[in-house]
């Protein structure tokens, strides 16, 4: 957001900034970020550490987790998900409203992990476009803030979401 | 070293009783366990049940084993006990490759129901009479049998869309 220095000959007491209507909606967006966790196996638990106070995912305004795909515009995919898991989680994801952002976190998430057997679901981007990955196995709950992070440069400079990149295939 | 083979009050009175149909029995370390034959297994499983000296009446596992390479290539296992005597007994069933069917014992034991469908889900091993002998952990678009030795490591499933 571009802020105007105050003019010479302003009247007292007054003052301006100068922005777009899309900066100003980025910037309110960019600091109320609505997680909702999809949270199946381990990695949940360091998602919880990062909500709790030791680390404080409210510093960046995304506390305020939902657990209603209907309020929420970030899916944070925390956990294996196998095939019987892949429905549940594509009609989360079409029930959250636009614009939204879909975090990977952990190897399982993003590409299945060391679980290359016949049960589960070989990364989510398989069945829903995802923005952000997280690597670890699990990762830390700094990998939660950096991916929180990028989102919040994601939508303030307004890139390209993952959704307007690929078609969402099932 | 070759165990010693001994045979426990219910293993012999089993193969009295059936005979035949009881392939082999043996109590090595403790565990009693009898390969019998399949067609009469509904037969053993009633009187293991009823008879007073054996008395199983809890079922407390049922699996199926995939000896590929081997032939028969499928084995039924049947866990027992004894609330009453506080005793086990093993019951194994070989199955073959182009036939692998048995009788149902959900009459005998209900609590197996589950049992013989995880069986019949992982295996292939088909449960007659059973039920309603539908897949329990697998989806139905699932194809194959993951749970055999032969089942490729990398197949990959349809993913279904959201169900009802
Ligand atoms: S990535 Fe690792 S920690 Fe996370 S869900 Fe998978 S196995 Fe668990």
């Amino acid at each position: 957001m571009a802020v105007g220095d105050r003019p010479k000959d302003a009247p007292p007491g007054g003052g301006y900034a100068l922005t777009t209507l899309e900066a100003m909606i980025a910037w309110g967006r960019k600091y109320s970020i609505y997680p909702f966790t999809f949270a199946t196996a381990c990695c949940g638990i360091e998602v919880m550490g990062a909500f709790g106070t030791h680390y404080d995912l409210s510093r960046f305004g995304a506390e305020v987790v939902r657990f209603s795909p209907r309020q929420a515009d970030m899916l944070l995919v925390a956990g294996t998900v196998n095939y019987k898991m892949a429905p549940v989680l594509v009609r989360i994801y079409e029930q959250m409203l636009e614009p939204k952002w879909v975090v990977a976190m952990g190897a399982c998430a993003s590409s299945g992990g060391f679980y290359n057997n016949y049960s589960v679901l070989q990364g989510i981007d398989k069945i829903i476009p995802v923005d952000v990955y997280i690597p670890g196995c699990p990762p830390n709950p700094e990998g939660i803030i950096d991916a929180v992070v990028i989102l919040q440069k994601m939508m303030e400079t307004g890139a390209p979401r993952a959704s307007e990149r690929w078609p969402i295939k099932i | 070293m070759m165990t010693e083979r001994q045979q426990s009050a219910v293993l012999a009175k089993l193969a009295e009783k059936f005979g035949e149909a009881v392939v082999s029995t043996h109590s090595d370390f403790g565990d009693d366990t009898a390969l019998v034959r399949r067609e009469r297994i509904v037969e053993i499983c009633t009187f293991l049940r009823d008879d007073p000296a054996c008395l199983f009446d809890f079922a407390m596992d049922l699996t199926g084993v995939d000896y590929l390479g081997e032939t028969p290539r499928f084995e039924v296992v049947y866990h027992l006990y004894s609330l009453e005597k506080k005793h086990r007994v093993r019951i194994k069933v070989r199955l073959h490759e182009d036939d692998p069917t048995i009788d149902s014992v959900v009459s005998v034991w209900p609590g197996l129901n589950w049992y013989e469908r995880e069986a019949y889900d992982m295996y292939g091993i088909v449960f007659r009479n059973h039920p309603n002998l539908i897949r329990i952990l697998m989806y139905e678009a699932f194809v194959g049998h993951p749970l055999r030795k032969d089942y490729p490591k990398a197949k990959r499933q349809p993913t279904v869309g959201p169900q009802e």
